[in-house]
Protein backbone atom coordinates (compact mmCIF):
# COMPACT_ATOMS: atom_id res chain seq x y z
CA UNK A 1 0.00 0.00 0.00
CA UNK A 2 3.18 2.37 -0.22
CA UNK A 3 2.63 3.84 -3.77
CA UNK A 4 3.18 7.30 -4.46
CA UNK A 5 -0.68 8.29 -4.50
CA UNK A 6 -0.93 7.34 -0.71
CA UNK A 7 1.50 10.01 0.47
CA UNK A 8 0.52 12.61 -1.95
CA UNK A 9 -2.86 14.76 -1.05
CA UNK A 10 -4.21 16.05 2.51
CA UNK A 11 -5.05 14.16 5.19
CA UNK A 12 -6.95 17.02 6.85
CA UNK A 13 -8.09 20.53 5.86
CA UNK A 14 -9.55 22.67 8.68
CA UNK A 15 -10.71 26.01 7.69
CA UNK A 16 -11.72 29.01 9.38
CA UNK A 17 -13.31 26.80 12.41
CA UNK A 18 -14.67 27.99 15.50
CA UNK A 19 -15.61 25.74 18.51
CA UNK A 20 -16.04 25.56 21.48
CA UNK A 21 -18.78 24.53 24.90
CA UNK A 22 -21.39 26.17 26.46
CA UNK A 23 -20.63 29.49 24.56
CA UNK A 24 -16.64 29.89 25.10
CA UNK A 25 -14.44 29.21 22.34
CA UNK A 26 -11.76 26.69 22.33
CA UNK A 27 -10.69 27.42 19.19
CA UNK A 28 -10.93 31.14 17.02
CA UNK A 29 -10.68 31.38 13.39
CA UNK A 30 -8.03 27.91 13.26
CA UNK A 31 -6.84 27.24 9.57
CA UNK A 32 -4.81 24.17 9.47
CA UNK A 33 -3.61 21.82 6.50
CA UNK A 34 -1.96 18.16 7.22
CA UNK A 35 -0.26 16.49 4.54
CA UNK A 36 -1.05 12.52 4.31
CA UNK A 37 1.66 10.36 5.92
CA UNK A 38 2.32 13.22 8.42
CA UNK A 39 3.80 12.21 11.97
CA UNK A 40 1.76 15.49 14.15
CA UNK A 41 1.97 16.75 17.42
CA UNK A 42 -0.26 19.61 18.42
CA UNK A 43 0.89 21.22 21.34
CA UNK A 44 -0.01 24.01 23.66
CA UNK A 45 -1.52 25.26 27.41
CA UNK A 46 -4.20 23.65 29.04
CA UNK A 47 -7.25 25.04 27.65
CA UNK A 48 -6.13 25.89 24.36
CA UNK A 49 -7.81 23.66 22.45
CA UNK A 50 -5.65 20.90 21.21
CA UNK A 51 -8.46 18.03 22.42
CA UNK A 52 -11.33 20.53 20.79
CA UNK A 53 -9.43 20.41 17.50
CA UNK A 54 -8.71 16.59 17.45
CA UNK A 55 -12.83 16.08 18.35
CA UNK A 56 -13.83 18.23 15.54
CA UNK A 57 -11.57 16.25 12.84
CA UNK A 58 -12.81 13.01 14.99
CA UNK A 59 -16.55 14.42 14.11
CA UNK A 60 -17.39 14.29 17.87
CA UNK A 61 -17.90 17.96 17.72
CA UNK A 62 -19.16 20.26 15.08
CA UNK A 63 -17.96 23.49 14.60
CA UNK A 64 -19.61 26.84 14.91
CA UNK A 65 -18.37 28.17 12.04
CA UNK A 66 -15.77 26.99 9.16
CA UNK A 67 -15.42 23.42 7.21
CA UNK A 68 -13.02 20.04 8.37
CA UNK A 69 -12.27 17.62 5.86
CA UNK A 70 -10.75 14.55 6.67
CA UNK A 71 -9.36 11.94 4.08
CA UNK A 72 -10.86 14.21 1.35
CA UNK A 73 -14.11 14.48 2.46
CA UNK A 74 -16.43 16.04 5.36
CA UNK A 75 -15.36 15.28 8.47
CA UNK A 76 -17.21 12.25 9.81
CA UNK A 77 -17.95 10.72 6.45
CA UNK A 78 -14.69 8.73 6.10
CA UNK A 79 -15.33 7.48 9.77
CA UNK A 80 -14.21 3.94 8.99
CA UNK A 81 -10.63 5.06 8.29
CA UNK A 82 -10.24 6.87 11.35
CA UNK A 83 -8.97 5.56 14.84
CA UNK A 84 -9.35 7.66 18.07
CA UNK A 85 -7.86 6.90 21.35
CA UNK A 86 -9.63 8.96 24.06
CA UNK A 87 -7.04 10.52 26.78
CA UNK A 88 -6.80 7.40 30.09
CA UNK A 89 -8.96 9.25 32.11
CA UNK A 90 -12.17 8.74 29.89
CA UNK A 91 -12.00 5.40 30.29
CA UNK A 92 -14.00 3.21 33.00
CA UNK A 93 -10.83 1.24 33.72
CA UNK A 94 -13.15 -1.52 35.97
CA UNK A 95 -14.95 -2.15 33.01
CA UNK A 96 -15.12 -5.77 32.29
CA UNK A 97 -13.40 -6.33 29.48
CA UNK A 98 -9.83 -7.87 28.45
CA UNK A 99 -6.77 -6.20 26.36
CA UNK A 100 -8.21 -8.37 23.88
CA UNK A 101 -11.65 -7.36 23.97
CA UNK A 102 -10.50 -3.57 23.81
CA UNK A 103 -8.53 -4.41 20.65
CA UNK A 104 -11.18 -6.77 18.79
CA UNK A 105 -13.39 -3.78 19.53
CA UNK A 106 -11.51 -1.77 16.17
CA UNK A 107 -12.66 -4.38 13.92
CA UNK A 108 -16.16 -3.77 14.67
CA UNK A 109 -17.02 -0.61 12.90
CA UNK A 110 -15.56 -2.64 9.49
CA UNK A 111 -17.56 -5.75 10.72
CA UNK A 112 -21.05 -4.37 10.79
CA UNK A 113 -24.11 -5.38 12.54
CA UNK A 114 -25.06 -8.62 12.21
CA UNK A 115 -21.17 -10.26 11.07
CA UNK A 116 -19.50 -11.70 14.50
CA UNK A 117 -15.68 -11.99 14.43
CA UNK A 118 -14.23 -14.35 12.26
CA UNK A 119 -10.33 -15.66 11.49
CA UNK A 120 -9.41 -12.59 9.83
CA UNK A 121 -10.57 -10.45 12.38
CA UNK A 122 -8.79 -12.44 15.26
CA UNK A 123 -5.56 -13.03 13.03
CA UNK A 124 -5.57 -8.97 13.01
CA UNK A 125 -6.13 -8.24 16.73
CA UNK A 126 -3.45 -11.05 17.12
CA UNK A 127 -0.92 -9.29 14.73
CA UNK A 128 -2.01 -5.79 16.67
CA UNK A 129 -1.53 -7.21 20.09
CA UNK A 130 1.93 -8.81 19.18
CA UNK A 131 3.17 -5.34 17.43
CA UNK A 132 2.16 -3.22 20.73
CA UNK A 133 4.16 -6.37 22.86
CA UNK A 134 0.73 -6.53 24.70
CA UNK A 135 -0.14 -10.62 23.17
CA UNK A 136 0.68 -12.37 26.38
CA UNK A 137 -1.35 -10.17 28.40
CA UNK A 138 -4.43 -10.30 26.28
CA UNK A 139 -6.55 -12.11 29.09
CA UNK A 140 -5.34 -9.10 31.52
CA UNK A 141 -8.89 -7.22 32.76
CA UNK A 142 -7.83 -3.63 31.55
CA UNK A 143 -8.03 -2.10 34.75
CA UNK A 144 -5.33 -4.56 36.13
CA UNK A 145 -2.59 -2.94 33.59
CA UNK A 146 -0.03 -0.39 34.06
CA UNK A 147 -0.65 2.99 32.57
CA UNK A 148 2.13 2.45 29.57
CA UNK A 149 0.35 -1.47 28.96
CA UNK A 150 -3.18 0.90 29.05
CA UNK A 151 -2.17 3.05 26.47
CA UNK A 152 -0.18 0.01 24.58
CA UNK A 153 -3.89 -1.87 24.97
CA UNK A 154 -5.46 1.30 22.99
CA UNK A 155 -3.00 2.08 20.56
CA UNK A 156 -3.51 -2.16 19.25
CA UNK A 157 -7.44 -1.20 19.16
CA UNK A 158 -6.43 1.09 16.81
CA UNK A 159 -4.20 -0.56 14.43
CA UNK A 160 -6.75 -3.43 14.68
CA UNK A 161 -9.18 -1.26 12.61
CA UNK A 162 -5.84 -0.35 10.14
CA UNK A 163 -6.40 2.83 9.62
CA UNK A 164 -5.55 5.81 7.47
CA UNK A 165 -5.70 8.17 10.29
CA UNK A 166 -4.85 7.95 13.53
CA UNK A 167 -6.01 10.69 16.14
CA UNK A 168 -4.44 10.30 19.57
CA UNK A 169 -5.31 12.29 22.70
CA UNK A 170 -1.98 12.36 25.02
CA UNK A 171 -0.90 9.34 23.67
CA UNK A 172 2.30 9.45 25.76
CA UNK A 173 1.10 11.59 28.72
CA UNK A 174 1.73 9.08 31.92
CA UNK A 175 3.61 6.35 30.60
CA UNK A 176 6.89 5.03 31.11
CA UNK A 177 9.91 5.96 28.48
CA UNK A 178 10.13 2.14 27.12
CA UNK A 179 6.57 2.68 26.17
CA UNK A 180 6.65 6.24 24.92
CA UNK A 181 9.75 4.86 22.50
CA UNK A 182 8.21 1.93 21.68
CA UNK A 183 5.12 3.97 20.79
CA UNK A 184 7.02 6.31 18.86
CA UNK A 185 7.90 3.98 16.73
CA UNK A 186 5.52 2.00 15.80
CA UNK A 187 3.61 5.75 15.03
CA UNK A 188 6.42 6.27 12.80
CA UNK A 189 6.17 3.24 11.10
CA UNK A 190 2.50 4.03 10.28
CA UNK A 191 3.37 7.11 8.96
CA UNK A 192 6.21 5.93 6.89
CA UNK A 193 3.29 3.28 5.10
CA UNK A 194 1.67 6.52 4.22
CA UNK A 195 -1.01 6.45 7.77
CA UNK A 196 -1.28 9.94 9.20
CA UNK A 197 -1.20 10.33 13.25
CA UNK A 198 -2.41 13.71 14.45
CA UNK A 199 -1.55 13.30 18.40
CA UNK A 200 -1.90 16.12 21.35
CA UNK A 201 0.92 16.24 23.93
CA UNK A 202 2.09 18.09 26.61
CA UNK A 203 5.90 16.90 26.14
CA UNK A 204 7.92 19.21 24.28
CA UNK A 205 10.70 17.30 24.57
CA UNK A 206 9.01 14.01 22.87
CA UNK A 207 7.58 16.48 20.38
CA UNK A 208 10.92 17.77 18.88
CA UNK A 209 12.24 14.58 18.95
CA UNK A 210 9.52 12.08 17.50
CA UNK A 211 7.04 14.16 15.52
CA UNK A 212 7.67 15.31 12.05
CA UNK A 213 5.33 18.16 12.54
CA UNK A 214 4.54 20.52 15.41
CA UNK A 215 1.32 22.75 15.64
CA UNK A 216 1.00 25.33 18.86
CA UNK A 217 -2.31 26.29 19.25
CA UNK A 218 -3.69 28.51 22.07
CA UNK A 219 -7.12 29.04 20.69
CA UNK A 220 -5.34 30.31 17.58
CA UNK A 221 -2.87 28.31 15.24
CA UNK A 222 0.35 29.63 16.99
CA UNK A 223 2.51 27.93 14.31
CA UNK A 224 2.89 25.04 12.30
CA UNK A 225 6.02 23.78 11.16
CA UNK A 226 9.11 21.50 11.39
CA UNK A 227 9.55 20.29 14.89
CA UNK A 228 12.18 22.00 15.76
CA UNK A 229 9.24 24.97 15.76
CA UNK A 230 9.17 23.87 19.60
CA UNK A 231 12.40 24.87 21.38
CA UNK A 232 11.90 28.36 19.26
CA UNK A 233 11.55 30.53 22.62
CA UNK A 234 9.22 33.26 20.37
CA UNK A 235 7.23 30.71 19.39
CA UNK A 236 7.08 29.12 23.12
CA UNK A 237 6.20 32.43 24.49
CA UNK A 238 3.50 33.26 21.86
CA UNK A 239 1.71 29.80 22.45
CA UNK A 240 1.85 29.20 25.80
CA UNK A 241 1.72 33.28 26.56
CA UNK A 242 1.41 33.75 30.31
CA UNK A 243 1.78 30.34 31.48
CA UNK A 244 5.44 30.22 30.56
CA UNK A 245 8.03 31.94 32.60
CA UNK A 246 11.30 33.10 31.28
CA UNK A 247 14.40 32.61 33.95
CA UNK A 248 17.86 32.96 33.09
CA UNK A 249 17.24 32.39 29.37
CA UNK A 250 15.81 28.88 30.38
CA UNK A 251 11.89 28.66 29.55
CA UNK A 252 9.54 26.96 32.24
CA UNK A 253 6.16 25.93 31.21
CA UNK A 254 3.51 26.43 34.15
CA UNK A 255 1.51 24.10 32.91
CA UNK A 256 0.27 20.58 34.43
CA UNK A 257 -0.83 17.42 32.55
CA UNK A 258 -4.16 17.46 33.86
CA UNK A 259 -5.30 20.08 31.73
CA UNK A 260 -8.24 21.32 32.28
CA UNK A 261 -10.63 23.24 34.90
CA UNK A 262 -14.25 21.50 34.38
CA UNK A 263 -15.43 18.32 32.06
CA UNK A 264 -16.26 19.31 28.48
CA UNK A 265 -19.53 18.56 27.29
CA UNK A 266 -20.89 15.29 28.07
CA UNK A 267 -17.78 13.45 29.20
CA UNK A 268 -17.33 11.65 32.91
CA UNK A 269 -13.49 11.37 33.86
CA UNK A 270 -12.64 8.79 36.05
CA UNK A 271 -9.99 10.04 37.98
CA UNK A 272 -11.73 9.23 41.60
CA UNK A 273 -13.09 5.90 40.10
CA UNK A 274 -12.32 3.82 43.18
CA UNK A 275 -13.68 7.00 45.71
CA UNK A 276 -16.91 7.68 43.75
CA UNK A 277 -18.15 4.21 43.36
CA UNK A 278 -17.00 1.71 45.56
CA UNK B 1 -41.36 -35.92 49.86
CA UNK B 2 -41.13 -33.74 46.80
CA UNK B 3 -44.51 -32.69 47.65
CA UNK B 4 -43.59 -29.16 48.59
CA UNK B 5 -41.45 -28.89 44.67
CA UNK B 6 -44.62 -30.31 42.64
CA UNK B 7 -47.42 -29.67 44.52
CA UNK B 8 -47.89 -25.95 43.18
CA UNK B 9 -47.01 -26.70 39.73
CA UNK B 10 -50.65 -28.42 39.65
CA UNK B 11 -51.80 -25.09 39.78
CA UNK B 12 -52.20 -23.29 35.62
CA UNK B 13 -51.56 -20.29 37.61
CA UNK B 14 -48.64 -21.11 39.22
CA UNK B 15 -47.09 -22.87 36.43
CA UNK B 16 -47.66 -19.03 33.72
CA UNK B 17 -46.29 -17.41 36.99
CA UNK B 18 -42.86 -19.69 37.14
CA UNK B 19 -42.96 -18.84 33.23
CA UNK B 20 -43.57 -15.11 33.61
CA UNK B 21 -40.90 -14.88 36.17
CA UNK B 22 -38.06 -16.54 34.71
CA UNK B 23 -38.96 -14.65 31.47
CA UNK B 24 -38.34 -11.13 32.90
CA UNK B 25 -35.68 -12.03 35.30
CA UNK B 26 -33.80 -13.44 32.24
CA UNK B 27 -34.39 -10.72 30.50
CA UNK B 28 -33.53 -7.69 33.34
CA UNK B 29 -30.37 -9.27 33.74
CA UNK B 30 -29.28 -9.15 30.61
CA UNK B 31 -30.70 -5.56 29.97
CA UNK B 32 -29.16 -4.77 33.55
CA UNK B 33 -25.88 -5.64 32.79
CA UNK B 34 -25.53 -2.95 29.70
CA UNK B 35 -27.23 -0.53 32.05
CA UNK B 36 -24.95 -1.09 35.37
CA UNK B 37 -21.94 -0.48 32.71
CA UNK B 38 -23.09 2.79 31.64
CA UNK B 39 -24.30 3.84 35.17
CA UNK B 40 -27.75 3.89 34.25
CA UNK B 41 -28.91 2.53 37.34
CA UNK B 42 -31.02 5.61 38.59
CA UNK B 43 -31.94 6.24 34.75
CA UNK B 44 -33.78 2.44 34.94
CA UNK B 45 -35.41 3.54 38.80
CA UNK B 46 -36.32 6.48 37.28
CA UNK B 47 -38.16 4.82 33.69
CA UNK B 48 -40.07 2.40 36.00
CA UNK B 49 -41.81 5.08 37.89
CA UNK B 50 -42.24 7.16 35.21
CA UNK B 51 -44.53 4.40 34.00
CA UNK B 52 -46.99 4.75 36.16
CA UNK B 53 -48.72 7.15 34.82
CA UNK B 54 -49.31 5.38 31.48
CA UNK B 55 -50.43 2.10 33.42
CA UNK B 56 -53.02 4.64 34.90
CA UNK B 57 -54.10 6.34 31.90
CA UNK B 58 -54.46 2.88 29.91
CA UNK B 59 -56.85 1.71 32.80
CA UNK B 60 -58.99 5.17 32.89
CA UNK B 61 -59.27 4.16 28.69
CA UNK B 62 -59.57 0.53 29.43
CA UNK B 63 -56.61 -0.05 27.07
CA UNK B 64 -53.67 -2.67 27.00
CA UNK B 65 -51.50 -1.64 30.17
CA UNK B 66 -48.17 -2.27 28.55
CA UNK B 67 -48.98 0.23 25.87
CA UNK B 68 -49.74 2.90 28.09
CA UNK B 69 -46.44 2.31 30.20
CA UNK B 70 -44.48 1.79 27.18
CA UNK B 71 -45.51 5.25 25.82
CA UNK B 72 -44.66 6.79 29.74
CA UNK B 73 -41.47 5.69 29.60
CA UNK B 74 -40.09 6.13 26.54
CA UNK B 75 -41.38 9.49 26.78
CA UNK B 76 -39.95 10.39 29.57
CA UNK B 77 -36.44 8.81 28.16
CA UNK B 78 -36.53 10.97 24.87
CA UNK B 79 -37.76 14.18 27.75
CA UNK B 80 -34.85 13.10 29.88
CA UNK B 81 -32.22 13.24 27.09
CA UNK B 82 -34.00 16.35 25.77
CA UNK B 83 -34.22 18.15 28.96
CA UNK B 84 -30.67 17.69 29.62
CA UNK B 85 -29.66 18.60 26.52
CA UNK B 86 -31.87 22.02 26.55
CA UNK B 87 -30.92 23.35 29.68
CA UNK B 88 -27.62 22.10 30.22
CA UNK B 89 -28.11 20.58 33.18
CA UNK B 90 -26.80 16.95 34.40
CA UNK B 91 -28.38 14.01 33.23
CA UNK B 92 -29.13 13.20 37.02
CA UNK B 93 -30.59 15.92 38.19
CA UNK B 94 -32.87 16.06 35.21
CA UNK B 95 -33.90 12.04 35.98
CA UNK B 96 -34.57 13.26 39.41
CA UNK B 97 -36.87 16.13 38.38
CA UNK B 98 -38.71 14.32 36.06
CA UNK B 99 -38.61 10.67 37.52
CA UNK B 100 -40.69 12.38 40.41
CA UNK B 101 -43.00 14.46 38.70
CA UNK B 102 -44.04 11.72 36.34
CA UNK B 103 -44.62 9.50 39.45
CA UNK B 104 -46.61 12.18 40.92
CA UNK B 105 -48.61 12.55 37.66
CA UNK B 106 -49.41 8.90 38.09
CA UNK B 107 -50.65 8.89 41.58
CA UNK B 108 -52.53 12.31 41.10
CA UNK B 109 -54.42 10.79 38.18
CA UNK B 110 -54.91 7.50 40.23
CA UNK B 111 -56.46 9.56 43.25
CA UNK B 112 -59.62 10.71 40.88
CA UNK B 113 -60.47 6.92 40.31
CA UNK B 114 -63.12 6.17 43.00
CA UNK B 115 -62.59 3.06 44.78
CA UNK B 116 -58.86 3.02 43.58
CA UNK B 117 -56.73 1.51 46.68
CA UNK B 118 -56.58 -2.47 45.97
CA UNK B 119 -55.58 -1.80 42.14
CA UNK B 120 -52.65 0.78 42.91
CA UNK B 121 -51.26 -1.90 45.59
CA UNK B 122 -51.19 -4.47 42.32
CA UNK B 123 -49.47 -1.61 40.06
CA UNK B 124 -47.08 -0.45 42.78
CA UNK B 125 -46.04 -4.11 43.61
CA UNK B 126 -46.52 -6.77 40.64
CA UNK B 127 -49.10 -9.37 40.82
CA UNK B 128 -47.11 -12.25 38.93
CA UNK B 129 -50.24 -15.42 40.34
CA UNK B 130 -52.92 -13.19 38.60
CA UNK B 131 -50.95 -12.90 34.95
CA UNK B 132 -53.19 -14.85 32.55
CA UNK B 133 -52.30 -16.81 29.02
CA UNK B 134 -52.60 -13.98 26.98
CA UNK B 135 -50.20 -11.80 29.18
CA UNK B 136 -47.98 -14.79 29.20
CA UNK B 137 -48.14 -14.21 24.80
CA UNK B 138 -47.20 -10.62 25.05
CA UNK B 139 -44.51 -11.22 27.83
CA UNK B 140 -42.78 -14.15 25.79
CA UNK B 141 -42.79 -11.90 22.31
CA UNK B 142 -41.31 -8.54 24.23
CA UNK B 143 -39.24 -10.51 25.80
CA UNK B 144 -37.67 -12.12 22.73
CA UNK B 145 -37.94 -8.36 21.07
CA UNK B 146 -35.58 -7.68 23.52
CA UNK B 147 -33.02 -10.39 23.91
CA UNK B 148 -33.26 -10.22 19.41
CA UNK B 149 -31.81 -6.77 19.66
CA UNK B 150 -29.18 -7.40 22.07
CA UNK B 151 -28.27 -10.58 20.42
CA UNK B 152 -27.83 -8.55 17.23
CA UNK B 153 -25.99 -5.45 18.38
CA UNK B 154 -24.04 -6.65 21.15
CA UNK B 155 -20.99 -5.20 20.36
CA UNK B 156 -21.94 -2.48 18.52
CA UNK B 157 -23.91 -1.78 22.38
CA UNK B 158 -20.41 -2.94 24.01
CA UNK B 159 -18.18 -0.70 22.61
CA UNK B 160 -20.35 2.15 22.51
CA UNK B 161 -20.37 1.92 26.89
CA UNK B 162 -16.93 1.31 26.67
CA UNK B 163 -15.29 3.73 24.71
CA UNK B 164 -18.39 6.25 23.36
CA UNK B 165 -15.57 9.08 21.72
CA UNK B 166 -13.65 5.93 20.32
CA UNK B 167 -16.96 4.14 18.89
CA UNK B 168 -18.36 7.04 16.99
CA UNK B 169 -15.21 8.69 15.90
CA UNK B 170 -14.84 5.07 14.24
CA UNK B 171 -18.61 5.59 12.48
CA UNK B 172 -20.71 3.59 15.26
CA UNK B 173 -23.88 5.37 15.56
CA UNK B 174 -23.57 6.03 19.51
CA UNK B 175 -26.13 8.60 19.80
CA UNK B 176 -28.76 6.60 18.07
CA UNK B 177 -27.95 3.62 19.67
CA UNK B 178 -28.26 5.48 23.20
CA UNK B 179 -31.54 5.88 22.10
CA UNK B 180 -32.08 2.23 21.19
CA UNK B 181 -30.88 1.71 24.73
CA UNK B 182 -33.24 3.11 26.52
CA UNK B 183 -36.20 1.96 24.53
CA UNK B 184 -34.63 -1.18 25.38
CA UNK B 185 -34.80 -0.57 29.47
CA UNK B 186 -38.29 0.98 28.81
CA UNK B 187 -39.66 -2.13 27.40
CA UNK B 188 -37.95 -4.89 29.73
CA UNK B 189 -39.69 -2.05 32.49
CA UNK B 190 -43.00 -3.16 30.63
CA UNK B 191 -42.01 -6.56 30.31
CA UNK B 192 -41.67 -6.99 34.50
CA UNK B 193 -44.45 -4.17 35.90
CA UNK B 194 -46.82 -7.02 36.33
CA UNK B 195 -44.62 -9.52 37.95
CA UNK B 196 -42.89 -7.33 40.43
CA UNK B 197 -44.54 -3.88 39.98
CA UNK B 198 -43.06 -0.29 39.42
CA UNK B 199 -41.24 0.18 42.73
CA UNK B 200 -39.04 -3.26 42.39
CA UNK B 201 -38.40 -3.33 38.83
CA UNK B 202 -35.29 -1.54 39.38
CA UNK B 203 -33.82 -4.41 41.29
CA UNK B 204 -34.97 -7.11 38.84
CA UNK B 205 -32.52 -5.32 36.42
CA UNK B 206 -29.76 -3.73 38.64
CA UNK B 207 -28.78 -7.06 41.34
CA UNK B 208 -28.62 -9.67 39.25
CA UNK B 209 -26.07 -7.58 37.20
CA UNK B 210 -24.24 -6.23 40.48
CA UNK B 211 -23.46 -9.31 42.10
CA UNK B 212 -22.18 -10.69 38.91
CA UNK B 213 -19.84 -7.64 38.31
CA UNK B 214 -18.89 -8.58 42.22
CA UNK B 215 -17.89 -12.42 40.88
CA UNK B 216 -16.12 -11.48 37.52
CA UNK B 217 -13.93 -9.11 35.27
CA UNK B 218 -14.90 -10.85 32.03
CA UNK B 219 -17.97 -9.33 29.57
CA UNK B 220 -18.56 -12.68 28.63
CA UNK B 221 -19.07 -14.14 32.10
CA UNK B 222 -20.67 -10.95 33.49
CA UNK B 223 -23.50 -11.82 31.23
CA UNK B 224 -23.60 -15.38 31.92
CA UNK B 225 -23.80 -15.05 35.93
CA UNK B 226 -26.13 -11.92 35.38
CA UNK B 227 -28.82 -14.46 33.45
CA UNK B 228 -28.01 -17.67 35.41
CA UNK B 229 -29.15 -15.19 38.47
CA UNK B 230 -32.19 -13.70 36.82
CA UNK B 231 -33.23 -17.22 35.73
CA UNK B 232 -32.43 -18.99 39.17
CA UNK B 233 -33.76 -16.51 41.60
CA UNK B 234 -37.63 -16.04 40.29
CA UNK B 235 -38.12 -19.90 40.72
CA UNK B 236 -36.78 -20.29 44.11
CA UNK B 237 -38.42 -16.74 44.92
CA UNK B 238 -41.87 -17.58 44.26
CA UNK B 239 -41.91 -21.02 45.70
CA UNK B 240 -40.89 -19.59 48.84
CA UNK B 241 -43.39 -17.09 48.40
CA UNK B 242 -46.19 -19.94 47.87
CA UNK B 243 -44.81 -21.88 51.08
CA UNK B 244 -44.94 -19.27 53.03
CA UNK B 245 -48.23 -16.99 51.36
CA UNK B 246 -45.57 -13.61 51.46
CA UNK B 247 -45.87 -11.42 48.17
CA UNK B 248 -44.46 -12.66 45.29
CA UNK B 249 -42.78 -10.02 43.99
CA UNK B 250 -41.10 -8.64 47.06
CA UNK B 251 -39.83 -12.24 47.46
CA UNK B 252 -38.30 -12.65 44.35
CA UNK B 253 -36.35 -9.26 44.95
CA UNK B 254 -35.28 -10.71 48.18
CA UNK B 255 -33.62 -13.41 46.93
CA UNK B 256 -31.69 -11.88 44.42
CA UNK B 257 -30.56 -9.33 47.06
CA UNK B 258 -29.52 -12.36 49.53
CA UNK B 259 -27.72 -13.59 46.69
CA UNK B 260 -25.85 -10.69 45.80
CA UNK B 261 -25.28 -9.98 49.73
CA UNK B 262 -23.53 -13.39 49.62
CA UNK B 263 -22.21 -12.58 46.84
CA UNK B 264 -20.40 -9.42 48.44
CA UNK B 265 -19.51 -11.45 51.90
CA UNK B 266 -17.66 -14.05 50.04
CA UNK B 267 -16.74 -12.76 46.79
CA UNK B 268 -13.03 -12.03 45.67
CA UNK B 269 -13.00 -8.04 47.54
CA UNK B 270 -9.10 -8.07 46.37
CA UNK B 271 -9.67 -8.56 42.85
CA UNK B 272 -12.52 -6.58 42.48
CA UNK B 273 -10.76 -3.83 44.30
CA UNK B 274 -7.18 -3.02 43.75
CA UNK B 275 -7.93 -2.05 39.84
CA UNK B 276 -10.08 0.83 40.91
CA UNK B 277 -7.67 1.92 43.61
CA UNK B 278 -4.42 1.34 41.62
CA UNK B 279 -6.40 3.36 38.63
CA UNK B 280 -7.30 6.12 40.69
CA UNK B 281 -3.67 6.98 41.75
CA UNK B 282 -2.21 6.15 38.93
CA UNK B 283 -4.60 8.74 37.09
CA UNK B 284 -4.05 11.18 39.39
CA UNK B 285 -0.67 11.43 38.78
CA UNK B 286 0.47 14.23 37.00
CA UNK B 287 2.88 13.21 33.54
CA UNK B 288 6.49 13.94 34.44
Amino acid sequence: MSNGDMNAGEAVGVRGVWAGYDGRPALEDVTLDLKRGALVAIFGPNGGGKTTLLKLIANLIQPWRGEVSVLGAPAGEEARRVAYVPQAELVDWSFPVSVWDVAMMGRYPALGVLRRPVAADREAVGAALEQVGMASQRNAQIGALSGGQRRRAFLARAIAADPELYLLDEPVTGVDLTTQEDLMELLTNETNRGRTVIATTHDLAAAAEHFSTVVGLNHRVIAVGRSELVLDPDVLSRTYGGHMLVLQDRAVILDDAHHHDTESGGEHHYHEEGAKRR
Amino acid sequence: MLGPITDPLAYAFFQRALAASVMVGLVCAVVGCYMILRGYAFMGDALSHAAFPGVVVAYLLRGPFYVGAAVASVATALAIGWVARRGGLRGDTVIGVLFAGMFALGIFLFSLIPNYVGDLFGFLFGEVLGIGPGDLVALLLLAVAVLSVIAVLWKELLYSTFDPLGAAASGLPVERLDYLFLAIIAVAIVVSLQAVGIILVVAMLVTPAATAQLLTRSFGRLLAISALIGVVAPVAGLYISYWTNSASGATIVLVETAIFLVAVAAGRNGATRRPAALQSSEVAQPAR
